[in-house]
């Protein structure tokens, strides 16, 4: 029936293949327009697919289709099959839809790069295999996607590669991540052991079965692998680092798509998961913990990327507190909102960087307003959206979240106030950004000022289409007691909810009372931010600096991001080479070679020793297999 | 009297057979037309090996046995000769241009290729004690003299000797072994051994138990498990590179195949006795592997450390001994031999004066200069790292399955955790792929046969992640061995 | 089982009696006197002469390979010839033939390339 969502994948993976191959022999234009035509060809199908999965009945939106057998030995069984249902769906929208956007935005951001048909390849190798891990009907696929999208990670973040900072990074990004994919390794492995199926269907429906403490242990190393891609405590420090990568690259994987795999991934097994309560009180306390966390850093730091790369941060961890508190369709609606608003801001520094001849410290900007008519606006519209400002996406999102987080049964007043102190700072960093880029004094130099100018068309129309989602995206969720009457509230969750945990775990409504009562908390508290924010930067310039000054702690700690990225190093980055070092000197060269050295050198000198070395190597070779000889058949023959 | 000898028997050794005629008639025209054999041993040795492969593949799905229950020719016996013959075929294919390079003398280095080769063909086909000391003296001695080819330099002198002494060191340890298991059950048949080992008398039997464990050590050492791995990298290191890569597939599927045959099917009923030392060498080998790998900065010993490591996934399969572990046992092979063959030919593609360029800062921005060549070393590294979409992927999930199904979930999280630690070494080297390239670039020739066999391991890799079931009904019917 | 090990533990312990027991005795009715001609190579009273690291020629040594694998086919074709009459009873006569043709054969050619290769010729 939905056969041809195939082309979905299989559309950019074609562009992949034809930019991989002759993308150096056809010229930019082709290159770039193949590889936006047949992402945005994915979106087609995508809405085609969604249309007809509305024209279901609700309890028929539920379809595989499977290309082949993939794997199959023994009783292990895997096919190569994707699973039509309201969720994958909407990630198809999401990622084909805001996937579309920044290829086009890139044609023009990356239109002077040498490695433009690199870049494509690339992009629409992560397109494609974004979508593979979304419409995957299985957990061997979904990781096979999951592994494919680390990987264009990878090789986008490092895509200068002349800039070893940029190497770094994607290596760091690489690595950071496969500590998370152990847990997810482990989740799968031990599905297929309770379960011994990996497909969905089969696993979801015998969620009930299996003893709690297997499903505990499955969810949390499931979790594992999403706070690793997610970006969320402790395995956060690679997104900040990846900002290295192409601005559209940083919108595209590390705001709109890649993040939210983890979020995806709660909700794709949230049967799962709501038979592991204890877990997602986890999963919610983590979000809300790097939510707030996120938003402290990104207070003070000077990157325009850098400080959206922790908003990122700070806003999945919303989202994890949404799904963590069972609200899974306000985690997904806030999934959505933020796509938009996050991939504009990204575009907007994109194009203010690229205006100022990629300048990405906010200290030299300043101004701006004037020159870039578009991006102003449009940042601004952003920047309301993520700062919550009624009636624009985010609010209705965040608004969602929190009241989840207070009034659900797996809520909690802590992760309440947590979420709200995390708005209030995120609607004052944003702003600071946003003053401190667009108003005031420049703080450029002359000449730059002098040649800063709006960018092309190609960037600046996907900025103000994102800008219009980013602003109306919020209605598809609109709460059910503003509208009584309406029949389109809520119209993200009713549509979602069909393939999300059945269990009702969120009331339906909330009263109309303290549910205005909380949007309106919610609002003062993103205006109270806008206002300090606009205290701080337009009215009073100095406050902050002062402020700064007079608690020196708080403000290095801060702009020193805790000390994490030192701790690490110095927590494993540095004993895990020593340990490796150890192996090879300590226990290849100094105990066996010592073993017998150290007889030469008691007896003969140390120049008898240098000459030993050499003999003497193929001794310890032996000596090595005559001891582990004489251990295994000594162990062997206790064995009687 | 009884005559177990029949005409058919030789039948199951036609692959053998074509390779011996191969060999004899390249060393024929080695001898007689030097000048013909140096541009055409290659091509020669290239179609034996096709040959051989298609004898081998029309012996599928048809069990032999013959001479006395010697050789048998089953299906597991088939994939890991099909991987080993994969192997040989590409190793021609990238020594066509390095042993002229290295003006090596082509027709006994074609023909000491086949011979080993047929070495290894029958031992994974041995059935017999005898037979499998016999095969692997036979694969032995040849690549003792292949380590040691490149007479000029002494590095490959230093490593042929010492390849040479510790393998007559581990062969005799196994001929002690097996002697051992003679004096216990009286039989060296591998099928009469598994028949004894019913009586309880001979089961606990200590010298029987000895006997296995000196097997075992004769048969680590060539698949290079810990602790007797230690000649691994310096024989990888010295050897020309294309003998470290046809050694790196061949001797090891020989071995475990070998391995397979000793502890599964004829002391399957000594698992309880042997399965912790397996697990404890598969657990060393992997950790040992991969971390020593990580500080390595010459990128043959960083192979050989990777090496090392697989050898330990594979241990963990047969540490499963289950129709799982059987099945992923040959899966792997394969896969190994694309996606290991392939990093071995981009080695032998970078030069440096002449001489290898083996420093990983060597590779520095081949990217910029060699985008194919170093996407194909890229792909390769993933696909040792086990990571999609590759071959190196689907053969770990097989083994971690295997694991999962003998519920070994202890060596599991090893193998998970190392395979994490690994991505780091082998991402090293994309990594440095990347970066700047140096003020004096190492010369990279990528001459026809070489990219052919790079084109053919890059396409293998990929094939066998998007359709493992190819092998599939392959592996199907060696599973039902058990 | 075990009383034929306890055979083996006693020759065993006989063995190695005897070498100590002799050693012992010898160190307690010997002189001490080291040195002079003690400290020579051979003690039967030949002089070596130059010194024991000289080269050998390594021709010599290809030569009694081939030498040694020929003397070793003899090896094979004795019980071949003694197995020949079942064979030829049981009707396999030409195989057998045929088995010790391609034996003899591989080794010949073996023979033939180290012949063509310059290796019989001595000088």
């Amino acid at each position: 029936m939905f056969t041809y969502a195939w082309l979905v994948p299989g559309l950019p993976l074609l562009g992949t293949i034809i930019n991989g191959i002759f993308g150096r022999f056809l010229p930019r234009k082709v290159v770039g327009t193949l590889a936006s035509a047949l992402v945005g060809g994915s979106f087609l199908v995508s809405v085609a697919v969604f249309i007809q999965l509305l024209g279901l009945p609700e309890e028929e939106r539920h379809v595989t289709s499977a290309l082949y057998t993939w794997i199959s030995a023994g009783n292990f069984f895997a096919e190569a099959g994707i699973l039509i249902d309201p969720l994958s769906v909407f990630m198809m929208l999401v990622v084909s839809g805001v996937g579309f956007f920044i290829h086009v935005y890139s044609t023009g951001y990356m239109g002077h790069d040498e490695g433009y048909s690199r870049y494509f390849t690339y992009l629409n190798l992560f397109a494609a295999s974004m979508l593979i891990l979304v419409m995957a009907n299985n957990f061997l696929l979904l990781f096979v996607g999951w592994e494919l999208v680390g990987i264009c990670s990878y090789l986008l973040i490092s895509f200068w590669y002349s800039r070893p900072s940029a190497v770094a990074a994607g290596k760091k990004a690489f690595i950071t991540t496969r500590v998370g994919d152990l847990g997810f390794t482990l989740g799968v492995v031990l599905i297929f052991v309770a379960f011994g199926t990996l497909a969905y269907d089969q696993v979801f429906a015998a969620a009930g079965e299996v003893a709690t403490g297997v499903i505990t242990a499955i969810t949390v190393l499931l979790f594992i692998g999403a706070i690793g891609k997610s970006a969320q405590i402790p395995l956060y420090v690679w997104l900040p680092d990846a900002m290295e990568g192409p601005t559209p690259v940083s919108a595209l994987i590390h705001a709109a798509t890649m993040v939210t795999a983890g979020v995806y991934l709660v909700a794709r097994a949230s049967p799962l998961y709501v038979h592991a309560p204890g877990v997602l009180l986890i999963v919610a306390f983590v979000g809300a913990v790097t939510a707030l966390f996120a938003a402290t850093i990104a207070l003070v730091n000077n990157d325009i990327k850098r400080v959206l790369a922790y908003s990122t941060i700070s806003q999945i961890g919303l989202m994890f507190l949404g799904v963590g508190v069972g609200a899974f369709a306000a985690g997904l609606f806030h999934l959505l909102t933020h796509a938009f608003f996050k991939a504009l801001l990204f575009l907007g520094a994109g194009s203010v960087m690229h205006a100022l001849a990629g300048e990405t410290d906010i200290r030299n900007m300043g101004g701006l307003r004037g020159k870039m008519q578009v991006t102003y606006w449009t940042f601004l519209v952003a920047g309301l959206a993520i700062a919550g400002i009624a009636p624009l996406s985010g609010f209705f999102s965040k608004d969602e979240i929190l009241a989840a987080a207070l009034t659900a049964p797996g809520g909690h007043w802590l992760l309440y106030a947590l979420g709200l102190a995390a708005s209030l700072l995120t609607a004052f960093y944003i702003f600071r950004l946003f003053f401190k880029a667009f108003h005031g004094e420049p703080r450029m130099s002359a000449e730059r000022l002098e040649r800063a100018h709006e960018s092309p068309p190609s960037m600046t129309v996907p900025l103000v289409v994102l800008a219009i989602g980013a602003a109306v995206a919020g209605f598809v969720g609109v709460p059910g007691f503003l509208a009584p009457e309406a029949g389109w509230t809520h119209a993200v969750a009713h549509f979602l909810e069909p393939g999300l945990a059945r269990e009702p775990l969120v009331e339906a409504e909330l009263p109309p009372a303290i549910g205005v009562m909380l949007m309106l908390i919610a609002l003062a508290v993103g205006i109270a931010g806008i206002a300090a924010a606009w205290h701080f930067y337009v009215r009073r310039p100095g406050t902050a600096a002062r402020l700064a000054q007079r608690a020196p702690a708080v403000y290095n700690t801060l702009l020193n991001k805790y000390w994490v990225d030192e701790a690490y190093n110095a927590l494993f980055v540095r004993p895990g080479k020593a340990l490796a070092a150890f192996f090879w000197r300590g226990i290849d060269a100094a105990v066996v070679d010592g073993f017998v050295n150290g007889v030469a050198r008691a007896v003969a000198g140390l120049s008898l020793l240098v000459r030993r070395t050499e003999t003497g190597y193929l001794r310890n070779y032996a000596l090595a297999i005559f001891a582990g000889a004489v251990v295994l058949v000594g162990y062997l023959i206790s064995t009687r | 009297m009884r005559i177990p000898v029949d005409p058919s028997d030789w039948l199951i050794l036609i692959p053998e057979f074509i390779l011996l005629g191969t060999a004899i008639a390249i060393l024929m025209i080695d001898a007689f037309a030097k000048a013909a054999s140096d541009r055409s041993s290659p091509w020669i040795s290239l179609a034996g090996t096709a040959g051989a492969i298609v004898a081998a593949v029309f012996l599928w799905g048809n069990p032999l046995s013959g001479f006395g229950g010697m050789i048998v020719n089953d299906d597991f016996g088939v994939l890991v000769s099909t991987a080993i013959l994969t192997g040989t075929a590409l190793a021609v294919l990238i020594s066509v241009d390095y042993v002229r390079r290295e003006e090596l003398p082509a027709g006994e280095y074609y023909a000491l290729i086949l011979l080993s080769t047929i070495g290894m063909l029958l031992m994974v086909s041995s059935a017999n004690l005898i037979m499998i000391f016999l095969s692997l003296e036979v694969l032995s001695i040849a690549l003792y003299v292949l380590t040691g080819f490149a007479r000029m330099r002494p590095r490959s002198q230093e490593a042929g000797m010492k390849y040479f002494l510790l393998g007559s060191f581990s062969a005799a340890i196994l001929v002690y072994g097996v002697a051992l298991i003679y004096g216990a059950t009286g039989t060296v048949d591998l099928q009469s051994i598994a028949d004894e080992l019913i009586s309880p008398g001979v089961l606990g039997n200590p010298v029987l138990l000895a006997g296995a464990g000196l097997v075992l050590v004769g048969l680590g050492f060539k698949v290079a498990a810990v602790p007797f791995q230690m000649w691994t990298p310096d024989v990888y290191e010295g050897a020309p590179s294309t003998v470290a890569a046809f050694m790196s597939i061949g001797s090891k599927a020989a071995a475990f195949a070998a391995l397979v045959r000793v502890l599964i099917f004829a002391m399957g009923g000594l698992r309880p006795e042997w399965l912790a030392a397996v697990w404890v060498i598969a657990a060393l080998t992997m950790t040992v592997g991969n971390l020593v790998a990580i500080a390595q900065d010459n990128i043959k010993r960083m192979l050989a450390y990777s090496s090392i490591a697989h050898a330990g996934y594979i241990l963990v399969a047969v540490a499963a001994a289950n129709r799982l572990g059987l099945q992923s046992i040959p899966f792997y092979l394969i896969a190994y031999a694309f996606m290991n063959l392939g990093a071995w030919a981009v080695v032998t593609a970078v030069t440096r004066k002449g001489e290898e360029a083996v420093g990983l800062s060597d590779y520095s921005g081949l990217f910029w200069s060699h985008p194919v060549l170093a996407g194909s070393m890229g792909l390769f590294m993933f696909a040792l790292a086990g990571i999609p979409p590759t071959a190196g992927f689907t053969a770990k999930i097989y083994v971690f399955m295997a694991a999962v199904a003998a519920d070994m979930i202890g060596l599991l999280i090893i193998a998970i955790v190392t395979t994490i630690i690994s991505a780091y070494f082998y991402l090293r080297v994309t990594v440095i792929m990347f970066m700047e390239r140096p003020a004096e670039p190492p010369v990279v020739t990528v001459p026809t046969p070489l990219a052919v066999a790079i084109a053919v391991a890059a396409a293998g890799t990929i094939w066998l992640f998007l359709f493992p079931g190819v092998t599939q009904s392959f592996t199907d019917t060696v599973a039902r061995l058990l | 089982m075990a009383s034929d090990y306890t055979w083996v533990l006693i020759f065993l312990l006989v063995g190695v009696g005897f070498a100590v027991v002799s050693l012992l005795a010898s160190w307690a009715v010997r002189p001490y006197d080291p040195g002079g001609q003690k400290r020579r190579t051979y003690e039967c009273g030949e002089m070596p002469k130059g010194s024991a690291w000289v080269q050998l020629r390594p021709g010599y040594y290809i030569y009694m390979l081939v030498f040694v694998i020929f003397d070793v086919e003899v090896l094979f074709i004795f019980p071949w010839a003694l197995a020949l009459r079942n064979m030829k009873s049981a009707g396999l006569g030409a195989l057998a033939i045929a088995d010790m043709v391609i034996f003899v054969g591989v080794l010949a050619i073996g023979l033939v390339y180290a012949w063509k290769k310059g290796v019989l010729r001595w000088e």
